[in-house]
């Protein structure tokens, strides 16, 4: 501390929220007691005009160079007063708050002595950390108006279209040599029974010919450096390298249909077991024929086993392709822990397709439990009046599929409405998989610094609140990437991660708060612990010391709390500011601040 | 303890609660918006993250005199930082054998899981939390 601090402290009344209980001018006179307090008042509410116009000028007339107001919760209250000191020509990092309602008057009414007591306590432990306040600046980044989408399918492909509208450069990298991605493969969709090639057919079309997509077929992304703003990638296409400087990234990798094991349901044993997707060929091919009887079975591979994403994250770095194979390998025996939402739709739509032409074909859906969330439930009443069977067996006991002797199939199944054993003689049986990340995404989790759901699809920053966002500023998810996606979804959440990116680059800058970590050099060891433990990738160890990169950093503090050299600061909650604020709970009287 | 027992006025112990920003001191703000009353005894300080409490900060807590420390944050998968509260997990476990050593009782540190929509449960963990520390009596340091 260069000077002595001189700090002001407002107590309000809350109307009778706070004074109803807390005696409030008790409270200023303790104010007015403690070290460096230079002025003490109260306020009828210290949010109103008047309140806020009362700190302004104190500011000014007592020369006041810290501010605590003791009212309410920070959580809705702080930037309302720290705009208030801003105003005042104070840098708002200088204000703290006690919170003498939510944690006081409100939660003790009947102890009004204890209660005024406890909020002498807490406005003396608000004094003590204002008094090692100091003055921040918000770091700031330049952002660039250009995206790379990885994966161009119909979640890559619609992101990168929504993007490039709106004037930015895209760089629309795909592995394969051809785009459309999953729904290049598939026959009609449900529930419109449209052919998705007249969906994605228009949309490949616009891709091709946008004056703003640089597409970039049969390429790979190598490596990810850089961070929000100021991504550097290196693609190869065909052995050739190409550098991209991009602001964000979407991610529209993709998922897989589950094969199921050699032997699951007889999978591969006998023949005429097929997928779902391998009955879309069929379908698409009028390859069916006028079968007697289709059986399908639901959830196989599917809401079973567990995937353990921390497993994934804890192993060695450069072992991605031995992790790969233990992690496919756990997958085939086990099958997914998730419900894959879209397979008891497109049964359901199989079964039409297949009722439309034969419709003397007997169809059995089998199923533990059904889905058929939203409209999709009339499409279930469709099929229900084209006869189409659906019998629920019990999840404990699953079908068992058997050969008969003129090598048709033998379905057997626990009818749990009839409560008996049922027997099926049928031509197919159709297994419902789930859709699987994509193999690569393990890959690109890696380079990119995301996390991995518990269900192994790439990870969103928050379940409710942040979808489509990831833990790392500027790069977003889109599609299959994040978990199963019927189509109407996947171009959803494509469209919501180009609108997030869009803020980013429009902006054309980020500000971030300032509560972040500051590296000592010379206490650094460049022990790379920091770099482990941040979700956000925001230090990085060069040339044996730890840097932090201002804009990525979220301030958790989690690097300073494990840092073995307690090399890192946390500005803003720095170990002093919290040393005083706990030695201030405690001692009641006589406080004193150390090198003061 | 059977000092504790013998003293004519109650006990009163201080609890510091470390609650983190965007769930534990959310909830107890809700228990504020709620009227949920609970005991006078515990001190709140904000911080970001329950990763962010250094394992001597808790140490200095209980150096300075406090009977208890209670640490809530975000429920497992719930953080705001992905995984900060599984860091004070780990240390959560450590620190209760350091304290063991330095003659304090471990059940004085606890950690608690607490949800922004969960004020119900803040007002009733510190009412148990204020109970057991009560139970257990003055810091020992403090009675040296």
């Amino acid at each position: 501390m260069k000077e002595e601090p001189r700090i002001g402290v407002f107590v309000c009344h809350c109307g009778v929220n706070i004074g109803g209980v807390v005696d409030v001018p008790k409270v200023v006179e303790y104010a007015k007691t403690l070290p460096h307090v230079a002025y003490a008042e109260d306020n009828i509410y210290t949010c109103s005009e008047a309140g806020i116009d009362s700190i302004k000028d104190a500011i000014k007339k007592f020369n006041l160079d810290r501010v605590v107001v003791s009212s309410c919760t920070p959580r809705t209250h702080e930037p309302l007063f720290r705009a208030a000191c801003e105003e005042a020509g104070l840098n708002k990092y200088l204000f703290e708050m006690a919170n003498i309602r939510e944690q006081c008057s409100w939660v003790h009414p009947k102890e009004p002595e204890k209660a005024t007591e406890k909020a002498n306590d807490l406005v003396r432990m608000a004094v003590a950390r204002a008094t090692w306040l100091e003055p921040e600046t918000e770091p700031e980044v330049e952002i660039k108006d250009s995206a790379l989408v990885i994966g161009a399918g119909i979640a890559g492909m619609t992101a990168a279209l929504t993007l490039a509208n709106q004037g930015f450069k895209i760089y629309l990298v795909e592995k394969e040599d051809e785009v459309g991605g999953y729904v290049r493969r598939l026959y009609k969709l449900y529930p419109t029974m449209e052919e998705a090639s007249k969906i994605i057919g228009p949309i490949i079309e616009a891709v091709k010919n946008h004056k703003n997509i640089k597409l970039l077929t049969s390429t790979t992304v190598e490596e990810v450096g850089g961070y929000v703003g100021n991504f550097n990638v290196t693609v190869t296409k065909k052995s050739e390298k190409i550098s991209l400087e991009v602001g964000t990234i979407i991610v529209a990798c993709g998922g897989l249909n589950y094969e199921p094991a050699k032997g699951l349901y007889q999978y591969g044993v006998y023949d005429h077991i097929i997928t779902q997707l391998q009955l879309d060929q069929l379908l698409r091919g009028g390859k069916l024929g006028k079968p007697e009887r289709v059986i399908m079975i639901q959830c196989v591979g599917a809401r079973k086993g567990e995937i353990r994403g921390y497993e994934l994250e804890s192993f060695p770095k450069s072992d991605t392709a031995k992790l790969l194979g233990k992690v496919l390998k756990a997958k085939k025996e086990e099958g997914w822990p998730y419900c894959s939402r879209i397979c008891c739709m497109n049964a359901i739509k199989n079964a039409i397709l297949i009722k439309t032409v034969s419709p003397e074909t007997d169809v059995i859906i089998l199923y533990s439990d059904l889905r058929v969330y939203k409209e999709y439930e009339d499409f279930y009443s469709k099929a229900r009046d084209l006869e189409v069977k659906f019998i629920k067996f019990l999840e404990i006991v699953t079908p068992e599929v058997t050969q008969t002797p003129d090598k048709r199939l033998k379905v057997l199944a626990y009818d749990m409405l009839a409560g008996r054993e049922a027997e099926f003689v049928a031509d197919w049986v159709v297994l419902s998989t789930p859709l699987i990340p994509h193999k690569d995404e393990v890959m690109l989790a890696r380079m990119l610094k995301i996390p991995i759901s518990p269900d192994g699809f790439l990870m969103e920053a928050h379940l409710k609140l942040r979808p489509v966002d990831t833990t790392m500023d500027g790069i977003y998810l889109a599609g299959v990437s994040s978990g199963p996606k019927d189509v109407p979804e996947t171009i959803t959440s494509a469209k919501a991660a180009a609108a997030r990116a869009a803020i980013l680059m429009a902006n054309r800058k980020m500000r971030s708060e300032a509560i972040m970590a500051v590296v000592d050099e010379d206490l650094c060891i460049g022990c790379g612990l920091c770099e482990e433990l941040c979700p956000y990738g925001a230090p990085r160890v060069e040339e044996g010391k730890s840097k932090i990169i201002d804009v990525l950093c979220r301030g958790c503090g989690v690097c300073a709390a494990e840092c073995p050299r307690r090399a890192i600061t946390m500005r803003h909650f720095n170990d002093q500011q919290f040393l005083a604020q706990v030695d201030a709970a405690i001692v009641p009287e006589g406080l004193e601040v150390e090198g003061a | 303890m059977e000092e504790a027992v013998m003293e004519k006025t109650e006990f009163e112990p201080t609890i510091i609660a470390f609650c983190c920003n965007w769930c534990a001191y959310a909830g107890a703000d809700l228990a504020g918006t709620s009227r949920f009353e609970y005991p006078t005894n515990v001190r709140i300080i904000r911080v970001m993250c329950t990763g962010r409490i250094d394992p001597t900060i808790i140490l200095s807590a209980f150096r300075s005199g406090a009977d208890g420390v209670l640490i809530a944050g975000c429920h497992p998968g719930d953080c705001h930082y992905v995984k900060g509260n599984y860091a004070m997990e780990r240390r959560f476990n450590f620190l209760k054998d350091i304290l063991k050593h330095l003659g304090i009782e471990p059940e004085r540190l606890i950690l608690e899981w607490v949800s922004a929509a969960e004020g119900g449960k803040f007002a009733a963990l510190i009412r148990n939390v204020t109970k057991q520390i009560k139970d257990l009596g003055p810091n020992p340091l403090k009675r040296q």
